[in-house]
């Protein structure tokens, strides 16, 4: 069966740093960077990005839409 | 697989739908307006009606939803929306017309138009935001505030015998021959998010079908309001709205459930 392996861009810039994201994600993938953005809000990124299954789960809470989900079929 | 090889156009499978303009919306962070905002257009966007909609936007946070959904749009006196959109859609009938309120504007000063354009059946779709508090102007409390709820006008919390009982005004409503369809629904996590849109779908389609009122209640968070950062604040709104204001749908069909 293929597996499916998923990667998220968060517009860093655009993030609030609000965290609704990271316990919508079933895998734990996002944390908030100990860096702020240009707006002095600490954003989201993908710490455990092997754990992404691009479920979308996150991108779907995202108040501000600052999350892109992309997704591709694994065959082997 | 590199993750450089997977973050390319032909894998995207979500990113923010172009119904939302590229403004940075005015809300603060983790507030549910914003979801609300973007699974409307979403909708619109699926639906394939974004040049046949026409919006109502009221007084409150979300009084600038003109600048974030991409549809043309009206901005309504406080409360009023229900008015607007009663005249917009007996002026264009074909159009999708819809109004998007919070509770101190849909459910305080406007209380008599949304009771009165939900009684006529008027053809319109009602997105009502209830975060249980007026937001915009500073976190006083509104006729949804709960009991013992603490506001800026209710500090020690809200007090029954001074100051009356919580309204539910979304089943007040649903009593009303004029409503076909009413649901309750909250956007806080994904699977509230993927329910709330279909019950807005649903109502978008009665709208088409020419059935009556549809009116989605969307329970929300406050976060500067109720003074808890953005994650607490679901969880306060799961462990203290949804018993009061409990999810689901109310009436369907023109018939109330259970
Ligand atoms: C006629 C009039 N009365 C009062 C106000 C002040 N006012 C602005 S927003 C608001 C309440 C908004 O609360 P709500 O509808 O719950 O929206 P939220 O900001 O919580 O999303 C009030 C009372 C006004 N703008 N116009
Ligand atoms: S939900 Fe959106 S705005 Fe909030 S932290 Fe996550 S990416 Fe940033
Ligand atoms: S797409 Fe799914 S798995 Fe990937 S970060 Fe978002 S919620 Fe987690
Ligand atoms: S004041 Fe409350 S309702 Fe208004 S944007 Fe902030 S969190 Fe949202």
């Amino acid at each position: 069966m293929a597996r499916v392996q998923g990667a998220i861009v968060v517009d860093r810039e655009r993030c609030k740093g609000c965290e609704v994201c990271v316990p919508a994600c079933p895998t734990q993938v996002i944390e908030l960077a100990n860096e702020v953005n240009g707006k002095g809000y600490h954003y989201a990124y993908m710490a455990n990005p092997d754990a992404c299954t691009g479920c979308s789960n996150c991108a779907i809470v995202c108040p501000d839409g600052v999350i892109s989900v992309y997704r591709v079929k694994k065959t082997a | 697989m590199d993750i450089k090889d997977i973050i390319k156009e032909e894998n995207l499978v979500y990113s923010k739908t172009k119904l939302m303009t590229d403004n940075v919306l005015s809300y603060c962070p983790g507030c549910g307006h914003g979801t609300a905002h973007r699974i409307v257009m979403e909708i619109i966007d699926e639906m394939g009606l974004q040049s046949n909609t026409i919006g109502i936007a009221p007084v409150g946070c979300s009084v600038l939803a003109y600048d974030f959904m991409n549809i043309d749009m009206i901005q309504a006196a406080h409360g009023r929306a229900p008015a607007v959109a009663t005249g917009v859609k007996r002026t264009w009938p074909d159009k999708t017309v819809f109004t998007y309120q919070g509770d101190g504007d849909l459910a305080a000063i406007g209380t008599a138009e949304t009771i009165h354009a939900c009684n006529r059946g008027e053809n319109i779709t009602i997105i009502f935001i209830n975060n249980g508090i007026y937001g915009m102007t500073g976190g006083q409390m509104a006729p949804t505030t709960l009991e013992g709820m603490k506001t800026s006008t209710s500090p020690h919390g809200r007090d029954l015998k001074k100051m009356g009982n919580p309204l539910k005004i979304t089943e007040l409503i649903a009593q009303l021959p004029g409503t076909y369809y009413v649901s309750r629904q909250a956007v806080h996590t994904p699977a509230a998010v993927r329910k709330a849109k279909k019950a807005i779908r649903k109502a978008f389609e009665i709208q088409q079908e020419n059935k009556g009122l549809t009116f989605v209640e969307v329970v929300s968070n406050c976060n500067s309001g109720w003074k808890l950062p953005p994650v607490k604040s679901n969880q306060w709104m799961v462990e203290n709205m949804f018993p009061f204001y409990q999810l689901g749908d109310i009436k369907v069909d023109g018939e109330l459930v259970k």
